[in-house]
């Protein structure tokens, strides 16, 4: 494929891809090993009152105001499932369960009750997102990476997505050892004075500003699969916390690269005219990255004392 | 009840602070309705090694954890070394208990010790030679030198709190609170980690231990506290560790053989 086919329409969504995978991967490191990890489910369900809500504040759709009602909803419920979990002395798993369901038939009811009909929100935009149709028109080739004029047309979901990755890196480097270390002992991490409370709360934070910024672009499918598989995978591969990381971010780019290419020509090369779903063929893939760790990983047994209950 | 632990908590914060390496003043935690630690006062003496002591679900390692700030307390006053906890903390090390972490974490024995330096290294200070070297002494200082390179989940239990407490040992503290570290491990471990905390008293730290086998309280603690919710008894063993006190906090529940047991050991 010649680069004035692949630049204005495959690089741009590729790149979309791939950033919106690293960027839910590299916090799914810490929620998995936290037990936290469908915590990337509950944050797409919950995000659609807050966009409804948006929409009923501004009354068009326009992509920033819908990603802060979406972050808004996102960071009300990460703090409705910490209180119910400390006030009601549960299991994360049984608040999140309440509180995603309860936000999600909110935002079900608001769009029902509500002057919403005429809008265009369908169940499978959101699960399956629009990654096909962020293509870069103003492109005629690679020498337009150099263009300042073809560059400013470049698709917003872009940067959006661009500095939410930065973002993502910047808290973890920053972070990096107290969440390790209240990661894996949080008593003792206490001790040493880290607000774990805080540090958690963060991560959440961080986790859903991810899942936000993804789901706009990629749709929730991808959101999900990209939080728990990479990082689950990895985790088979190695036996640090650094490796897992590096094997997770490998692992997020392997799936984006290869699910693109995969929905795109895949059926083609099969004899079948249309592509199938970019978001769902990636999150296929992590799935199948994640069976073949399971099965071949060098790191998929221990041999110490058994984990006490 | 809990109203009136938290009219005593105020009563007793007006209370001298003394100087000793921890205590606690009308400390009352609950995790729920009925509370886990009621109104318990405890003063440690420095340069012991002093035995927490009670029944199954007591608050001994509640007491401990509260007095860390691990959990919240409803009332209460912790003092370290006559200062507040928050301005004392460098100069405490806490070996939690082995079961409350999952040992699949991925990460190497070294880097668990290593977790000790995190008040001296902050978010980003960088790891030197140095710290390495502490870290490596510490696990030598508990037999598990040939270990540091090795992934957590292939330890066993006993080499897993001996790894814990070589990363207390880092800390390089001079008030050790231990949960339960002789809690199921090998006798071989039991002793390393009894020869270790007997240097530290040697060395002039204070060492406070949640214990559970009345046995060996004599061989290994000069101090006792007895609790049972509330407090019992405190005070050297010769004095607080009698019959008396250890039916009270332990009530129907000492089992036949182990006051036969404790007969023994008492005289």
């Amino acid at each position: 494929m010649s680069g004035s086919e692949f630049v204005p329409l495959s690089l741009t969504p590729m790149l979309i891809g791939i950033l919106a995978a690293v960027a839910c991967a590299l916090p799914g490191n810490f929620l998995v090993l936290r037990r936290q990890a469908l915590i990337g489910d509950a944050i797409s369900h919950v995000v659609l009152p807050g966009i409804v809500v948006a929409f009923l504040l501004t009354g068009v759709i326009a992509a920033w105001p819908m990603m802060l009602g979406a972050a808004g909803a996102a960071v009300v419920a990460v703090i409705l499932i910490e209180a119910i979990r400390r006030l009601g002395r549960i299991e994360p798993g049984a608040a999140m369960g309440v509180v995603f369901t309860t936000m999600f038939a909110a935002g079900v009811l608001l769009l029902e009750q509500t002057d919403t009909s005429t809008v265009h929100l369908d169940v499978e935009h959101a699960l399956y997102g629009n990654l096909e149709s962020l293509i870069w028109l103003d492109a005629t080739g690679w020498a337009s990476l150099l263009d300042p004029v073809a560059l400013a047309g470049l698709p917003v979901e872009l940067s959006r997505i661009l500095v939410t990755l930065v973002a993502v890196v910047g808290f973890i480097w920053l972070f990096w050892r107290p969440l390790k270390l209240s990661t894996f002992d949080e008593g003792f991490a206490r001790t040493l004075g880290i607000r774990t409370n805080l540090l958690g709360l963060a991560l959440v934070i961080v986790a859903a500003v991810a899942a936000v910024a993804a789901f706009d672009a990629v749709g929730s499918i991808i959101v999900i699969a990209m939080f728990i598989c990479p990082p689950a995978a990895a985790r088979m591969m190695t036996n640090t916390l650094e490796g897992q990381v590096g094997w997770s971010v490998i692992f997020a780019i392997l799936s984006a690269v290869l699910g693109y290419v995969l929905a795109g020509y895949g059926p083609m090369w099969l004899g079948a005219r249309d592509a199938v779903s970019a978001a769902g063929m990636i999150a296929t893939i992590s799935g199948l990255i994640l069976a073949l760790a399971a099965r071949f990983g060098p790191c998929r047994t221990r041999s110490g004392a058994p984990v006490q209950v | 009840m809990i109203e009136l632990a938290v009219r005593e908590g105020i009563r007793l914060s007006d209370e001298s602070i003394t100087d000793s390496p921890l205590a606690v003043r009308g400390l009352t935690v609950s995790y729920g309705q009925k509370p886990a630690v009621f109104s318990v006062d405890m003063t440690v003496q420095p340069g012991a090694m002093t035995a927490i002591i009670g029944p199954n679900g007591a608050g001994k390692s509640t007491l401990l954890k509260a007095a860390l700030g691990i959990v919240k307390p409803l009332s209460g006053q912790v003092t370290v070394f006559g200062r507040p906890l928050e301005e004392q903390r460098a100069r405490i090390a806490y070996v939690p208990q082995r079961a409350s972490v999952d040992w699949d974490f991925p990460t190497r024995v070294i880097d668990v010790v290593l977790m000790g330096l995190y008040r001296e290294l902050g978010l980003l200070g960088r790891l030197s030679a140095r710290h390495k070297a502490r870290a490596l002494d510490s696990l030598a200082r508990v037999g598990m030198h040939d270990f540091a390179n090795r992934q957590i989940g292939q330890l066993s239990g006993g080499q897993q709190q001996r790894v814990f407490l070589a990363r207390a040992l880092a800390q390089e503290a001079d008030l050790y609170l231990l949960d339960e570290p002789f809690a199921g491990v090998d006798a071989a471990t039991e002793k390393a980690i009894i020869s270790v905390l007997k240097s530290l008293k040697k060395a002039g730290r204070t060492v406070v231990v949640v214990h559970h086998d009345l046995a060996t309280v004599t061989d290994y603690f000069d101090h006792v506290f007895l609790i049972n919710t509330r407090r019992v008894a405190e005070g050297p063993v010769a004095e607080a560790f009698t019959a008396d006190h250890l039916q009270a906090a332990y009530g129907g529940r000492l089992a036949t053989a182990q006051v036969d047991q404790l007969a023994r050991v008492l005289g």
